[in-house]
């Protein structure tokens, strides 16, 4: 159980209080709520390119990493198709300054023109690095438009195209900012061990006079159901064939995203797995596979991918994979074997709230996805899933008509 | 703007785990704290690289443990593992082998006797043998197209040499070479209860100990153990400058370093210190100028590695291969200004207070003190260890840097390998 106290500020930000009393450390989270799918079409990857920026320094802070470093303090930030999730851990009696560099950044950020120049170039690399000079870094630039036709998620986080980054301008940088980057768009959790009258004081002084901005709504445009089977096959300079099947799937908030996470358990969680020990161990048929969600805000995916053993066809390891999905549509999962995965879902819980840092990032986006208090009820929404509700989830989702396959042919 | 705080190091955690010994002399360290019902059990050997005799010896004795014992098959001791809802894996380094579980503690009683088997009676059956070499080459030659791999493992066999245990690097024959006899021959000489330390660290840690001794202790296992280990010679090569060619290459990696000592050396608290000025946290002068002014790379690190038989210095970045040539001009730009300038007091304070902080961060909850008191024991320390590194990192000042600088950071003896393109 993760306690935790909640209040708003008169400019929208919501704050989240969790205090650790074990740590010496304070970590401090701050969620905003725009990702790669808030994207022009024709300016992608820019959710990205701008998290690099919020490190460009702000207003009173020329440099944000000598500020936090000189306090004990490390950083760091993630963007994905939904989110941008900046967090920062402090020793504890530092606290202030945590609140004095976030506000800052978010109050008016110094949008040099250096920055920009110098952090596309970094993001290129970064492109390249990721997606581009590794066996199979590409497969996410393929596989999203493929399955999505006309929702922002046909494109990965780092962008559709290395020249959208080439190309981004300062006017481009500041419209992004004034329209995300405000408090009633933020979500902040501070965890350690601290009161939640001193966070209240500190966020008083420090993000209440930053002002709210214009509200947005987001519109973005909604997947048509997908009624045929999509295929694509590409040849590379890979050592071996390699397949991925994605299926469609519920947004995170629906209340059948546990049992569709657990389907995918049941595939490849582990090495008792189904994946694992019949078509790697009895069969042979792969090196590796896996079956897991990309777990995202709005209908997500189902994905399966595997690297065939070589001198196996692509139509082998295919047909192996779909008989494997016709049995969990058509037998009933045993007890004993749902069970197995509910346990494994129960100690990665446990483990995902050993440390303060965690915490804080769980109850930002717990509280975006509608409730903060709803990440302690993650594990009984695991544990209630019946033998049933696998089966009628595997019927709904695993279907040829709603899936697409990239053969991923070796040269 | 806030008052800046040198981090409060009485914070760090410094207790030293409480030491139990199990019936057959298997010490067991125990860390009790922490506020999940999670319990991490390590059972560790030094069965690293180090004591092995062919390449890839360690790593499928290692790993194969579960595949198959006198009692259970690979795929029950897998489906019990799993129905607890453990977590288990195997972690082979240079030198140790690490068997590691994380449990919620309502369930470590009921998968301890499977551990028990993995660890005293492994069979090794041969299909399962073939089945891991197998998917393990496929998955090797995937890696080995990778130019971080590629520059990294080229770098050890250069600075160790192609026959010392910690540079020589495995090839695709090994694959085929490797037998089973070799596999059983490494399992029996390594995994004894006299070469077994065991860690355990979590809520209610110390209530496991007799659970431990009735699966661990009581006999001893494996007693042919044989401590005399000799030390190997390093035998660097002599050429220095290594290019792996990549011609489809959009990126080249490259690691520049050198052979040193490890942590038992009197300079190595300081070197530390002078590595993280140059590379070791985001701000460092290698992020700022080649990242954060230059743009040529995404990330760029530098650090130093200490390991029971030796040690090195390694700075490491991958780069755009019209970057490359540059990045290397900067990064020797930066080594020569460490020789040749002192450290600025504000820099050197920035950075005391960020290993200060680091340290905070390093003994923050039970598994990371477990880490912490690992990564001494085998050298013969213990938290005492990191107690004098705290103070030496207090106490260390320009000058010592400079003249660090000058005794380890000439140019002339720096190994580089780049692989891609220039």
């Amino acid at each position: 159980m993760i306690e935790f106290d909640k209040l708003i500020l008169d400019n929208g930000l919501k704050i989240i209080v969790h205090k650790d009393s074990s740590t010496p450390i304070i970590a401090m989270n701050i969620l905003y709520n725009v990702g790669a799918r808030d994207e022009d079409p024709e300016k992608t990857g820019f959710a990205h390119l701008f998290e690099h920026l919020m490190f460009g320094g702000s207003r009173n802070i020329p440099q944000y990493d000598i500020a936090i470093n000189r306090a004990g303090g490390e950083y760091n930030a993630f963007t994905n198709n939904d989110i941008t999730n900046y967090y920062l851990t402090l020793p504890q009696q530092s606290i202030e300054t945590a609140f004095w560099l976030e506000s800052d950044r978010m109050d008016d950020l110094a949008f040099s023109s250096d920055s920009l120049k110098t952090q596309r170039n970094v993001v290129v690399e970064e492109y390249k690095q990721s997606y581009l000079n590794q066996p199979y870094g590409n497969v996410w630039l393929l596989l999203r438009p493929l399955a999505y036709l006309v929702h922002p998620y046909q494109w990965p986080t780092i962008g559709k195209n290395i020249s959208h980054i080439e190309n981004a301008v300062m006017k481009d940088v500041k419209d992004f900012y004034r329209k995300y980057y405000c408090p009633d768009n933020a979500i902040m959790t501070i965890a350690g061990n601290i009161e939640t009258s001193e966070v209240e004081k500190l966020a008083r002084k420090w993000f209440e006079p930053i002002k709210k901005t214009k509200d947005y709504k987001r519109e973005l445009s909604k997947e048509p159901v997908q009624i045929s089977h999509r295929k694509l096959e590409i040849t590379s300079k890979v050592p071996f064939d390699a397949i991925y099947i994605v299926f469609h799937m519920c947004k995170r908030s629906d209340p059948e995203f546990q049992t569709v996470d657990l389907i995918s358990d049941i595939l490849s969680q582990g090495t008792s797995s189904r994946f694992y020990q019949q078509l790697i161990k009895e069969n042979q048929l792969f090196s590796e596979i896996n079956a897991y969600i990309t777990g995202e805000l709005d209908e997500g995916l189902f994905v399966i991918s595997g690297k065939l053993m070589k001198g196996i066809s692509m139509q082998d390891g295919e047909s192996a994979i779909w008989q494997q999905l016709e049995n969990l549509k058509n037998t009933l999962v045993d007890d004993k074997e749902l069970q197995k995965v509910k346990n494994k879902i129960e100690t990665l819980l446990a483990f995902s709230s050993m440390r303060a840092l965690n915490n804080a990032m769980n109850l930002s986006f717990y509280e975006l996805l509608g409730d903060a208090s709803m990440l302690n009820l993650e594990v009984s929404r695991y544990l209630d899933i019946t033998r049933e509700d696998i089966r009628e989830q595997s019927n709904k989702i695993l279907n040829e008509n709603n899936c697409s396959t990239l053969y991923y042919l070796a040269e | 703007m806030p008052e800046v705080k040198t981090p409060d190091i009485r914070g760090i955690n410094l207790n030293e785990p409480a030491l139990f010994r199990l019936d057959n002399g298997i010490p067991v360290y125990i860390i009790d704290s922490g506020k999940q019902d999670l319990i991490r059990l390590e059972l560790i050997f030094n069965a690293g690289y180090y004591v092995q005799s062919a390449p890839l010896q360690a790593l499928t004795s290692g790993m194969m443990m579960k595949e198959g014992t006198s009692n259970y098959s690979s795929k029950e001791i897998a489906e019990t593992v799993d129905h607890y809802g453990t977590y288990f894996e195997t972690l082979i380094d240079q030198d140790t082998s690490c068997l590691c579980l994380y449990s919620l503690f309502k369930n470590l009683e009921n998968v301890l006797p499977v551990l028990k088997e993995v660890v005293r009676n492994p069979v090794f059956p041969e299909e399962e043998l073939s089945v891991f070499i197998a998917k393990n080459k496929q998955q090797f030659i995937i890696h080995s197209k990778k130019v971080e791999y590629q520059a990294k493992v080229n770098f050890n066999s250069n600075i160790f040499g192609y026959d010392h245990p910690y540079g020589r690097k495995a090839d695709l024959k090994d694959f085929d070479l490797l037998n089973r006899d070799q596999i059983i021959d490494f399992y029996k000489t390594n995994y004894s209860s006299s070469n077994c330390k065991i860690f355990i660290s979590g809520k209610s840690a110390t209530d496991t100990l007799s659970l431990l001794n009735t699966h661990f202790g009581g006999d001893h296992w494996n007693i042919n153990y044989d401590t005399n280990h000799n030390a190997i010679r390093q035998n660097p090569v002599t050429e220095k400058k290594q290019l792996i060619h990549k011609e489809d290459a959009l990126q080249s990696a490259v690691r520049i370093g050198k052979p040193l000592f490890n942590k038992l050396h009197p300079d190595y608290s300081g070197l530390r210190v002078l590595m993280t000025i140059l590379g070791g946290y985001f701000g460092s002068r290698l992020m700022t100028n080649i990242r954060e002014d230059k743009g040529y790379t995404y990330g760029i690190g530098s650090g130093m590695v200490s390991l029971l038989n030796g040690g090195y210095m390694f700075i490491s970045t991958e780069t755009g291969i019209e970057h490359t040539s540059n990045t290397l001009k900067e990064i020797y730009y930066e080594l020569d200004k460490l020789r040749e300038e002192f450290v600025s007091p504000e820099e050197l304070d920035l950075v005391k207070n960020y290993m200060l902080g680091e340290m905070l961060h390093n003994f923050d909850g039970p598994f990371d003190q477990a880490d912490r008191y690992r990564s001494v024991v085998d050298y013969g320390l213990d938290f005492k260890y990191y107690r004098k590194s705290i103070d030496d990192i207090q106490k260390i000042e320009i000058y010592d840097l400079k003249q660090l600088a000058e005794k380890y950071l000439d140019p002339g003896s720096f190994y580089e390998v780049i692989a891609g393109k220039l």
